[in-house]
Parts: C-alpha cells; structure tokens; sequence
C-alpha cells in the first residue's frame, strides 16, 4: 500500500497540473493499480471534485472523463448501443463489479499497462486522449509516448460507425488476459481499408496492427481471415511471463483474431 | 502527515472526522466497529470487503476514507435484517463452510437485487464473480441465491 503526505483535492485544472510538476506528486485514479505498490506519495492529487466523471455523447463521440468508473461505461446504454457488445466484453470480465466500480477510465489508459483491455480496445477503436497540457493527442501515439507530468482529462470514443469485435483468453475469469485482441473496421479512405487489430497482454502493452499489405480488400473470408490473423501474429512481438509464454500467445492470436474477424463480419 | 476532515453517513449515522488520506476505507470503518467488513487477499480481488457506497457496491480496501466525504456508506451492520434474511438462505443450502467471505457476498447480492431485475443464472455468476470463496465450489452459494431470488418472487 502506497503512503500519501499531503492531500489535495483540486479545485481547477490548472492547480493540479501546477502541483503535478513535482515528481513526487501522483494524481490519484481509483487506485486499483497504485494501491498494489510501496510508492511515497508526497502529494497525492485528487481530481474528482472536478466533474470529470460523466460521459458525454454527442454526434460525433463519446467523451468520458477521466474519473468515470470502468462500470460507468459498462452500463452506459449510448456506448453499448453505438457499439454493440465490445465495450461491454471488454470491461465485464475485470475482476468484479465492485473493483469496476472504483477504479478509473483515466487511470486505466494514463498507465498504458499491458494487461490493459480498455486500452487494446480502444486503440481499435481508433480513440482519442484529451490532455490538459498538450490538447488532443491520438490514443495510437499516446500509447507509444513515455509517462511525463501532464493530466489525462478525457478519453474520446469517435462515432465512426466502426464495427467491432472483442475476444481475450483468460486462464480464468476475473484474471488477467493471457492475450487480447480487439478487431474493427473504420470507413475506409485512399490510403487504408479501415481494418484495425490490437493486441494486448503480449504481454506488453498494446499495438495496433493495420492491413497495410491490403490482404482483406476483399473482404472478410475464412481465407483472408486466416491470413491476416497469421500477418498480425507474426507482425507483433511476444514475451512469457507467469500466464503464458510467448509462442502460446503467437498460437493465441492467430486464432483469436481469426474468430474475431469473422464474428465481427457475421455480426454485420 | 495532515489529516483531512470528512463528513459521511456510515450506516445512517452521520459522522464528521478526521482521516489519514492514505487510509483505506475498509480499516476505517473497522475502527468504527464494522467488524463485518474483511480483508481477504490485498490485491483487489477477493470481494470480502465489499461496502455501498450511495448503492453501488465498492471494495473498502481500494476506496480511501477520504472519498467517501459526502457519500453515505453501509456495511453489513447497516442491513442486519436482510443479512439474516440471506445468510439463513445460505446456511440451509449448507453454503457456509469458514465464513469469511460471507459478509461481502451478502453485501453484493444486495446491491444486485437492487441493479438487475430478475436476473438469470449467467447475470447471477458475472456479477457476483468478484466474490471469492476458497471452500466452496460456489454450487451451493448458488443455489442458495437463486432460492432467495424465487422467494422474493413469491411475496
């Protein structure tokens, strides 16, 4: 259990910001994560007297504060309803509805963890992160950008009519993914076909894999299926750990994309 | 360390005090005799600490004392007689071996009756999957649940 000195609850952005350039500051999330560490906090900021724990939809995205609740988004009828049974899939098999319930949408993606499956989905999904300091960043580069002292203040769902499907591999429920593979498909333009696959728990972070060599122009067939989900296992890097090793996880993903290309294609 | 002032219901008892901000939620109310409220696994994931906080069913370990300012919190001591109405459902399916860990199930079936209306075994097994129970094979749990459920249903 982390130690805290000093507390802080914010009363502005700017105030948290300013106190956050100290390194032995942390903003707090749910907690779910830093509570599993020794850290000595010196002072711990508090973000949620700030009102960033509501879900905006609007027409063209879905806005959601950093604060807002892992079950927030779960039981949101507009997210489930733009984008089917994913976000859900994704969110429902994280521990128990009592951690889904404290922990943060915000602290889930400013950690950028490995295991994460909000992240892996919402890299398919083609999200955006809303930073106080550096305005607007594309979650795609923000998962590659190394930890620094700005505030993650929204995470922003685009309705880009994407359909999308999600499927991980669990040793058993409640655990950690062994793998996760988020799958979609964006309106396509001259320079893409709009197919997405993230892979997270590799046991890394999650990448995204595009279909740069244009294998499922065609569309999604058994073949072209298998072959794209042989293109991105073998695209990705993987390690082992206590969960799996790492040719399990490339077995793993050649499958499991392969079962999400095709159920996202039967699911229309 | 400084601490901070924070004005809560516990229980329907109002109280102001002054907690450590790096105090769980979960040692707090034991200090104020909640002695239902357990510490099973340190890692978020055991369930036996479960308390409402405005309804919601949260884990007292993860949630510090300081965020529950301004909310209202209720432990098992808070529903004393719908806790006999649950745990004598469950001593007669035999689903109590140790315990421990009946106190946050108890607490999550609560908040499930009030979130899911009729639920289905499936929605009983993923919302209360966060409860673990390392004597059981949660069968008789189950059943013990689902005869609950039906007996509501009847009055």
């Amino acid at each position: 259990m982390f130690t805290i000195d000093q507390y802080i609850k914010a009363e502005s952005l700017e105030q948290a910001y300013s106190l956050n350039q100290k390194k032995t500051a942390t903003i707090l999330g749910g907690c779910g994560w830093l509570k599993m560490g020794n850290r000595s906090i010196r002072t711990a900021i508090d973000l949620s007297g700030l009102g960033l724990d509501k879900i905006e939809e609007t027409e063209t995205e879905f806005k959601l504060g950093c604060m807002v609740t892992l079950r927030q988004i779960e039981t949101n009828d507009g997210i489930n309803n733009y984008f089917g049974d994913s976000v859900r899939e994704c969110l429902r098999h994280i521990v128990g509805v009592q951690f889904r319930n404290c922990v943060t949408i915000g602290g889930s993606i400013w950690g950028r963890f490995g295991f994460s499956d909000p992240l892996t989905l919402f890299l398919a999904l083609d999200a955006d992160v809303k930073l106080y300091h550096a305005g607007i960043v594309k979650l795609s580069d923000f998962v590659k950008m190394p930890y620094d002292r700005d505030i993650l203040t929204h995470v922003i769902l685009p309705k880009k009519k994407q359909k999308t499907y999600y499927i991980t591999h669990r040793a058993t429920e409640t655990d950690f993914p062994v793998i996760a593979c988020a799958v979609s498909k964006l309106p396509e333009d001259f320079t893409d076909n709009g197919f997405r696959v993230a892979v997270g728990a590799r046991p890394q972070r999650a990448s995204i894999v595009l279909d740069a060599d244009g294998i499922l122009n065609d569309g999604i067939t058994e073949e072209s299926a298998k072959k794209f989900a042989d293109y991105v296992a073998d695209s990705l890097n993987f390690s082992s750990n206590i969960r799996g090793s790492a040719d399990f996880r490339h077995h793993l993903t050649r499958v499991l994309v392969r079962r999400a290309l095709l159920a996202m294609n039967q699911e229309g | 360390m400084a601490k901070i002032l924070i004005s809560f219901t516990l229980n329907g008892k109002k109280i102001e005090d002054a907690v450590s901000p790096d105090q769980p939620l979960l040692e707090y109310v034991r200090e104020k005799g909640c002695r239902s409220v357990k510490r099973g696994c340190e890692t978020s994931n055991c369930g036996l600490c479960t308390v409402l906080m405005d309804g919601k069913p949260v884990l007292s370990c993860t949630m510090l004392a300081v965020r529950a300012d301004g909310h209202e919190i209720i432990t098992l001591e808070g529903k004393q007689s719908k806790a006999e109405e649950i745990g004598s459902y469950l001593a007669n399916e035999g689903a109590e071996q140790c315990g421990f860990c009946s106190p946050g199930l108890i607490m999550n079936i609560i908040a499930m009756e009030n979130e899911l209306k009729n639920p289905s075994e499936y929605e009983i097994r993923e919302y209360l999957a966060g409860n673990l129970c390392r004597c059981t094979g949660y069968v008789s749990q189950l059943r013990a649940i689902k005869a609950y459920l039906a007996s509501k249903e009847e009055r």
